[in-house]
């Protein structure tokens, strides 16, 4: 039992860090990521927002304070969008704190 | 990002956390592995579950810009995908129909007889075209007159059909009651044939026969027809006699109870229900759809069978591919945390819909809902759509940020 608890442990590792650097070299995070801790909304974020080009804005580079403080301003009307701001308002500022942090710790953002 | 010894150590304490995920377990198996079904099954397989994914076809052919292939402004391999990458991934995949589910023994029967087991089953068989609702539109009819609502050779059908239709033809569309496949749907297809048209055949018409008085995006969709195609589009309501009552498919005549219009293409969207097994499982209501509890997805009518996708009733969630991905990911979350023993959180969800007006011009929807009275209801004070005066610098933006929407999504659920 605990010999297949460590091999777990170790396939795991192999797995985070095969994601990190994966996203190193700047090409598309594998998918899928686990949701099975993500806060509420957060993985329908990644139905858009994949952490490899498309035309959609990448959140790669951004930190999870930076993604919190655009969600703040796409609620509050003070940042322009042609969407986010209508999705914006569907959550509160603790929310989506916790949208921006999950994100971080999942690689998809800085 | 530097690859530093202390960004490994926070890689590394990142997966320690990880084996309390890997003690989830349980064998799960989805049925179909459209949008809803392969997401869901790529999800729970992520998170250490044993995952059995049911599906016929060894192809998926999508229809999120499926329209635009009508149009002849892409091609159907644009929309076609495997399931390489899931069965890479580790997802065993069984090309087979699942014919039938005994839920008291948690047991699906396949087409060949052979039966798997499960302790939950998410269930996304998508929709079913109802083929005894409306007089003189069954499955032969739709050779004459294709639906085009379940991509591939119908799509195709209904493209050759415009091909060969002489300059000066009538193209007709009828749009079923809600709820439907992609309420926007039977619109964007409008707008891009009336692109088709006006560059290809300038002397024809197209016509809508409508069962609704009201439809999605229907200020916007209806100011663009007006500036783009003139009055190329009509656009006839319920009230305005535009209830399609019966079909004669050899005349591609549409009838209504205010009398019959001919075409020269006839594009008849049928109204539709949750896909068969769904029905035959009896976990659809009289209504045709699956009601499900809001939170963890299961069925109201059958404990440990979750539905997600177009098969659902989604509250205030349209059936878009958007919003089956977006329940694939929440139902995966629910059922690993109902797996631990644990209570799961209580959901949120999004959607956004993108249509083309034209090739460089796209308007969008968008909500976020959460449960309320035991459905999904939308977050009041968000969502809604694109800005009625925006410029033509933002409806390309929205075209391109549709694209950029279909890339992500099909990597995320084949890629
Ligand atoms: C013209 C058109 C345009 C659209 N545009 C958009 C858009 O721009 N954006 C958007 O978000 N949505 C769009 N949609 C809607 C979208 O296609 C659907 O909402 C989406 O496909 C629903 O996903 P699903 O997984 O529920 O069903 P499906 O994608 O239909 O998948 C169901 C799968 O289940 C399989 N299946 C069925 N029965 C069984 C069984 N008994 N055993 C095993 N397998 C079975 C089927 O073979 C199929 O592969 C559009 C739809 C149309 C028709």
């Amino acid at each position: 039992m605990k010999e297949r608890k460590t091999f777990r442990f170790a396939t795991t590792t192999g797995g985070a860090l095969t994601a990190l650097l994966f996203c190193l070299c700047g090409s598309s995070l594998a998918a899928p990521q686990d949701v099975s801790q993500s806060p509420p909304g957060a993985s329908a974020c990644l139905g858009c927002h994949s952490a490899g080009e498309t035309e959609l804005p990448s959140l790669k580079a951004l930190s999870a304070l930076d993604i919190e403080t655009a969600m703040d301003a796409f609620r509050s009307g003070g940042r322009d969008a042609t969407l986010m701001n209508r999705i914006a308002k569907g959550f509160t500022p603790e929310e989506s704190r916790a949208i921006a942090q999950w994100l971080a710790t999942q690689g998809h953002a800085k | 990002m530097r690859l530093t010894r202390r960004t490994l150590l926070a890689a590394s304490a990142a997966a320690l956390a990880a084996p309390a995920l890997a003690q989830t377990q349980g064998k799960v198996v989805v049925i179909g592995g459209g949008f809803g079904g392969a997401s869901a099954a790529r999800f729970l397989h992520r998170m250490g579950l044993d995952v059995t994914l049911i599906e016929p076809n060894a192809q998926y052919i999508s229809c999120p810009f499926s329209n635009a292939v009508i149009a002849g402004l892409r091609d159907l391999s644009q929309q076609t995908f495997t399931y390489a990458a899931l069965e890479r991934q580790g997802i065993r995949l069984v090309r087979q129909m699942a014919s039938k589910i005994d839920n008291s023994v948690r047991r699906v029967t396949l087409a060949d007889g052979v039966m798997i087991s499960y302790d939950r089953l998410v269930l996304a068989p998508g929709i079913d075209l109802n083929f005894e609702a409306l007089p003189g539109y069954d499955e032969a009819a739709s050779n004459l007159m294709p639906h085009a609502w379940k991509a591939g050779a119908q799509t195709m059908l209904l493209r050759q059909q415009l091909e060969a239709m002489n300059d000066g033809g009538t193209v007709i569309i009828s749009a079923p009651a809600n709820p439907f496949r992609c309420p926007p749907g039977p619109y964007e297809r409008a707008s891009l044939i009336a692109w088709y048209l006006k560059n290809n055949k300038p002397k024809s018409k197209l016509l809508i026969l409508d069962s609704k008085d009201a439809f999605s995006k229907q200020s916007l969709f209806t100011a663009a027809w007006k500036e783009i195609y003139g009055d190329r589009v009509e656009w006839i309501g319920l009230s305005g006699g535009g209830k399609v009552i019966e079909v004669k498919a050899k005349d591609k005549i549409f009838v209504t109870e205010f009398g019959e219009h001919k075409a020269d293409v006839g594009n008849v969207i049928p109204p539709q229900r949750a896909g068969k097994i769904a029905i035959s499982a009896g976990i659809a209501d009289q209504t045709g759809w699956c009601p499900i509890d809001p939170v963890t997805f299961e069925a109201k009518l059958a404990p440990h069978i979750h539905v997600i996708g177009d098969a659902c009733v989604g509250g205030g969630m349209p059936k878009s591919a958007f919003s089956a991905n977006a329940q694939a990911k929440a139902c995966a979350y629910a059922i690993g945390t109902l797996l631990r023993g644990e209570n799961p959180a209580e959901p949120k969800l999004i959607n956004t819909c993108y249509s083309l007006v034209k090739p460089d011009y796209a308007i969008s929807v968008a909500g976020v809902y959460a449960p309320a009275k035991g459905l999904l209801a939308d977050v009041q004070g968000a969502g809604g759509v694109s800005a009625a005066n925006a410029s033509a610098s933002v409806r390309a933006a929205e075209a391109q940020y549709a694209d950029g929407w279909y890339k992500t999504i099909t990597q995320e659920v084949f890629g």
